[in-house]
């Protein structure tokens, strides 16, 4: 972090505008911005203020990080897409960043779970993981998001090989269906919102499989 | 006859009446100019909420105190207004719960209607109850009511009569939830007749000192505190005493999961919820342990001795 930021300003001091520094800035604040779910519960926690939840504190924080975690999900799904149509390249400079926010959320959603639900009584959450489908592919997206949040970095690519890693990391996809059949599946019974999210992902899915000539111009 | 100890709650325990007292003061006053010259149909539906006289706590003794009268009335399921909890809060006000009358029919020899200020005038009790959700979130609520048995007093069930039926109120036009399939409307609960006529079974018209909130099913709900609280109806319009087991909303709409009986029982599991623990709310941690009956074991145990509640559930 610290040589990329003496590196950059090194670029912008000989160039004066760089597009990499204001990439950079954008980072710092899509990252910020991508933490506010978090923080906000963190400042209810620390000023006792946990009325800002209402009457089920624990129930928000735990539906909050998983709805996030779907929308990092689907946001990284669509970073492509949306790249590719718009020509901004750059697009995909912050698709890392999604998908570790997206295991960032799921991480604290399955806590909350396991925490505020569960009580940390381990033997009932593995009852639980067979007994109930919905919980089963939720476990089942957390534990393959874990190999790609750890080979998300450079050095893991090149350690893979690019053609490897594009193979590993193609199993978002089918983490991001798991997750929409999570919420499909324990929703008691308005289908409204998991439909939603559902659609989005069945064009974002589909997107990949249109012949990517008529989209090169 | 089962145990019902009387104690009054500490006047600290419930939120002041005067706070009410004050809200009204000034929804009086905002109103006094314009809204009210233009009947505040509104206003005056969204339950102007008023203090009951009632004899103080009836229940069995319990030793929670009440949950915080705000939270009872932001946190609600009333489908017919939305699915979310905060829906109802928000969305309630435009039920019209003034004039309301509700039809008992049926197996009955004296099938009446009967005007809820007329139940109101039958004299009330209070009666703090646990109330359990399925989704295993619990509340202390002090509810005001009578006992459903007076009701059927009235009426004079036969020997036919072996369920009744309680159907709530199915007005599109206030309900917005209704425009949605998700139940088969109006909404229908059911008890076997001797639960319906348990001293602890109550025809609620009242919380906290005052009027029920409409989100809270105004002006007159069941409360049949020994079963999840989506077997006491709310805003009903019609008590049908019936020979056969009345097919209810929830057991429609997934049978496998919400079974008629419904009892509060850590030991069925519902497919969705274990049902071993429960978080009083607005705790964080579900670490309370659910108590069969939900605590009220003692008195009304004996109504299911010799049934499988795990096939009954």
């Amino acid at each position: 972090m610290g040589d990329q930021v003496s590196r950059l300003r090194t670029v912008s001091e000989s160039s004066g505008f760089s597009r990499k520094r204001l990439v950079f800035g954008l980072k710092v604040a899509v990252f910020i911005v991508s933490l506010w779910p978090v923080t906000e519960i963190v400042i209810a926690f620390l000023t006792g203020n946990t009325r800002l939840f209402g009457a089920n504190p624990a129930e928000k924080i735990l539906h909050r990080t998983g709805d996030w975690a779907i929308y990092f999900l689907l946001i990284t799904l669509a970073i492509s897409p949306l790249r590719r149509i718009t020509g901004l390249n750059d697009l995909i400079k912050f698709r890392r960043m999604a998908g570790l926010f997206a295991f960032f959320y799921a991480f604290l959603h399955l806590m909350s779970y396991i925490a505020f639900d569960r009580f940390f009584y381990f033997d009932e959450v593995l009852r639980d993981i067979f007994k109930r489908p919905f919980i089963f592919v939720g476990i089942a997206a957390f534990i393959l998001l874990v190999p790609l949040a750890v080979t998300s970095t450079r050095g893991w690519v090149q350690r893979l090989g690019g053609h490897r890693w594009i193979l590993l990391h193609r199993s978002v996809y089918i983490i991001a269906i798991l997750g929409v059949a999570h919420y499909w599946w324990l929703v008691k019974r308005d289908l409204l919102w998991p439909a939603i999210y559902a659609g989005i992902l069945i064009v974002l899915l589909g997107y990949r499989l249109l012949p990517k000539k008529r989209f090169r111009g | 006859m089962p145990r019902l100890i009387s104690k009054p709650i500490p006047s600290s325990e419930i939120t002041p009446r005067e706070v009410y007292l004050n809200r009204r003061a000034l929804l009086a006053a905002a109103a006094g100019g314009s809204a009210l010259a233009m009947m505040g149909k509104a206003a005056f539906a969204s339950g102007l909420r008023r203090p009951l006289e009632a004899l103080p706590n009836t229940a069995p003794k319990i030793s929670d105190t009440p949950t915080d009268h705000d939270l009872a009335t932001s946190y609600n399921n009333f489908y017919e207004f939305g699915t979310s909890k905060s829906d109802p809060a928000r969305n309630a006000g435009t039920l019209t719960t003034k004039p309301w009358t509700i039809e008992i029919v049926g197996e009955v020899t004296k099938p009446r209607t009967i005007d809820v200020d007329q139940l109101i005038d039958m004299g009330l009790e209070e009666r703090i109850y646990r109330f359990r959700c399925v989704e295993a979130w619990s509340m202390v609520i002090p509810w005001i009511g009578l006992e459903f048995n007076k009701i059927a007093a009235l009426v004079e069930p036969t020997s036919r009569a072996k369920y009744v039926k309680f159907v709530t109120v199915n007005r599109p036009s206030e309900m917005p939830g209704l425009r949605s399939d998700m139940l088969d409307w109006p909404y229908t609960e059911g008890l076997r007749i001797d639960e319906a006529m348990h001293p602890l079974t109550l025809l609620t018209v009242g919380m906290y000192g005052q009027t029920l909130a409409n989100q809270n099913g105004a002006p007159v709900r069941m409360i049949v505190p020994w079963k999840y609280g989506f077997k006491s109806g709310k805003s009903i319009v019609r008590i049908e005493f019936v020979e056969k087991q009345p097919v209810t909303a929830w057991v429609a709409a997934n049978s496998r999961e919400y079974g008629f009986y419904s009892n509060v029982n850590p030991e069925v599991d519902h497919p969705r919820w274990t049902q071993k623990r429960e978080r009083l709310l607005p705790d964080f941690f579900a670490s309370r342990d659910t108590e069969k009956f939900n605590g009220y074991g003692e008195q009304v145990a004996s109504l299911y001795s010799g049934m499988d509640l795990k096939v009954n559930y």
